[in-house]
């Protein structure tokens, strides 16, 4: 079973590696790369802790393989504060009392970032079905949405103020 | 959890991928947006030799009106519809659906060949393809196949698709004036498979008579099934409440459902009774409007 060598960028940074084909990609992010941000929770393609962006669209990476990400521009938590300025979805989780565990954060925080992008001024019933692939098992998801909506709204006035 | 040992390879063409499968034979798998394949990997319950990767060939993602057809490239992702305009605007059956399969992320990969192609009962696009009389379009080792949404299921994962046969393109009679669809499914929880669904898709006449209609059930057989029945009830009929009644019932003594952690079987002949009659009455809506 041959080794394949993969090249992308993650966060900004180009890596380059020898991977196995069944490995998975939230492994090679976790256990080749050290960043440890994106966490497995269920690793069945349900819970969504495992959360990242992909040429800028969530995926799940427990669910996608490392060799397929080859030229791909990815980019996990760790990559989402500007030079030490949370993220406005980050501010928003603080701000809100977003999470309790922080099991989830990641994930929702990197599913959330998809959402506002297609849809800058969502509604709550589009927030919530927006992370109806992300599972928290402590908030009640109130404060989730309160946090989205706060940084979709700091996001908007961003682009205004342009 | 880890799949077993495989090779993997991509897919630079159409032409590569199709002879690359038959080189390696049987033991080959392609795979697209790997979302059901790679999960049946990872619980070994698949244990492919070879994956040869086919998300990244070009020119089969697109959504068109072409003639009298509506045209799907097989390697469209599930996102990818849910955000097109066309098919808000003219096809909200599709958005009906898609909006309960799985969740975003899910979709940000999963595509509609797969989904169809998987020969799966549990997922929701096949039921789509039979109420609206779809043509799967196929590339393999002979050249181009046609093959009409009747003739593609086979059984439990099984399709008319040979190995080597690239799902390409979902072809569709472009909608007319007085049709509509609708589609709905029960789950247990937000992103599961259908405890049942029921796609129905109808075209009137003028008069607002029932010129055709497709019926297509999810996860309530073995594989995607077309409710003839109830079909015959309606056609060249004026749609009524008492017909719609008599379709319902048709659809729960038809269907051929299992006992499982979703429901009893019971359970499952009642709600597609319900499911029945309210798409019914959502798509003549939509077909009046
Ligand atoms: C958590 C979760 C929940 C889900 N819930 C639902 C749901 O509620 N409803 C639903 O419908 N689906 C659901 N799915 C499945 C999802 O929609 C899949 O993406 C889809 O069914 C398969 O598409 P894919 O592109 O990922 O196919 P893959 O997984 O890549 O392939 C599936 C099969 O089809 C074959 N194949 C793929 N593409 C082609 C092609 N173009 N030509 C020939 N063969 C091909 C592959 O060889 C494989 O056998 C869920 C998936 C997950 C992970
Ligand atoms: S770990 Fe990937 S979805 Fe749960
Ligand atoms: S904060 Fe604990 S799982 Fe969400």
């Amino acid at each position: 079973m041959a080794k394949h060598t993969i090249s992308m960028t993650i966060n900004g940074q180009p890596v380059t590696a020898e991977v196995d084909s069944r490995l998975l990609l939230v492994h090679f992010i976790r256990e080749n790369l050290s960043l440890t941000g994106t966490h497995i929770g269920c690793d069945t393609s349900n819970c969504g802790a495992c959360t990242i962006l992909l040429d800028g669209k969530s995926i799940k990476s427990c669910t996608y393989l490392a060799v397929r990400a080859d030229g791909a521009e990815i980019t996990t938590i760790e990559g989402v504060a500007a030079e030490g300025t949370n993220h406005p979805l980050q501010q928003g989780f603080h701000d809100q009392h977003g999470l309790h565990c922080g099991f989830c954060t990641p994930g929702m925080i990197m599913r959330s970032i998809d959402l506002l992008n297609n849809n800058p001024n969502p509604t709550e019933e589009e927030i919530r079905w927006g992370i109806s692939g992300n599972l928290c098992r402590c908030t009640g998801y109130n404060n989730i949405v309160k946090a989205i909506q706060q940084a979709a709204e700091e996001m908007q006035k961003k682009e205004t103020t342009v | 959890m880890i799949p077993a040992k495989f090779n993997y390879h991509k897919a630079t063409s159409l032409q590569q991928a199709i002879a690359l499968s038959q080189e390696l034979g049987e033991e080959a798998k392609y795979m697209s947006g790997g979302q059901s394949l790679l999960p049946m990997m990872k619980l070994r319950f698949a244990t492919p030799e070879h994956i040869i990767d086919i998300s990244k060939l070009e020119g089969l993602s697109y959504i068109k009106e072409e003639g009298d057809l509506l045209k799907i490239g097989g390697l469209t992702t599930q996102s990818e519809m849910e955000h097109n305009e066309l098919l808000k605007s003219k096809y909200p059956i599709f958005g009906d659906a898609i909006w309960l399969t799985a969740d975003p992320s899910v979709r940000n990969c999963g595509t509609i060949g797969g989904n169809i192609a998987h020969g799966d009962a549990a997922n929701d696009q096949p039921a789509l393809m039979i109420a609206m009389r779809a043509t799967i379009i196929a590339q393999g080792a002979d050249g181009e196949k046609s093959i009409p949404i009747d003739e593609f299921f086979h059984g439990f994962y099984m399709t008319a698709l040979e190995p080597g046969d690239i799902l390409t393109e979902i072809q569709i009679p472009k909608a007319k004036k007085n049709s509509g669809g609708a589609y709905h499914k029960v789950e247990r929880k937000v992103g599961d498979y259908a405890t049942a669904g029921v796609a129905v898709h109808l075209e009137l006449d003028d008069d607002g008579v029932c010129r055709e209609v497709g019926i297509g059930l999810t996860n309530l057989s073995p594989m995607p099934m077309r409710l003839e029945r109830g079909e015959e009830v309606l056609r060249g009929k004026k749609i009524t409440d008492e017909l719609i009644a008599q379709v319902g019932l048709i659809a729960s003594e038809d269907c051929e459902p299992d006992s499982d952690l979703r429901g009893s079987e019971a359970y499952k002949r009642a709600i597609v009774n319900t499911i029945t009659k309210r798409m019914l009455n959502k798509a003549l809506e939509r077909a009046r409007k």
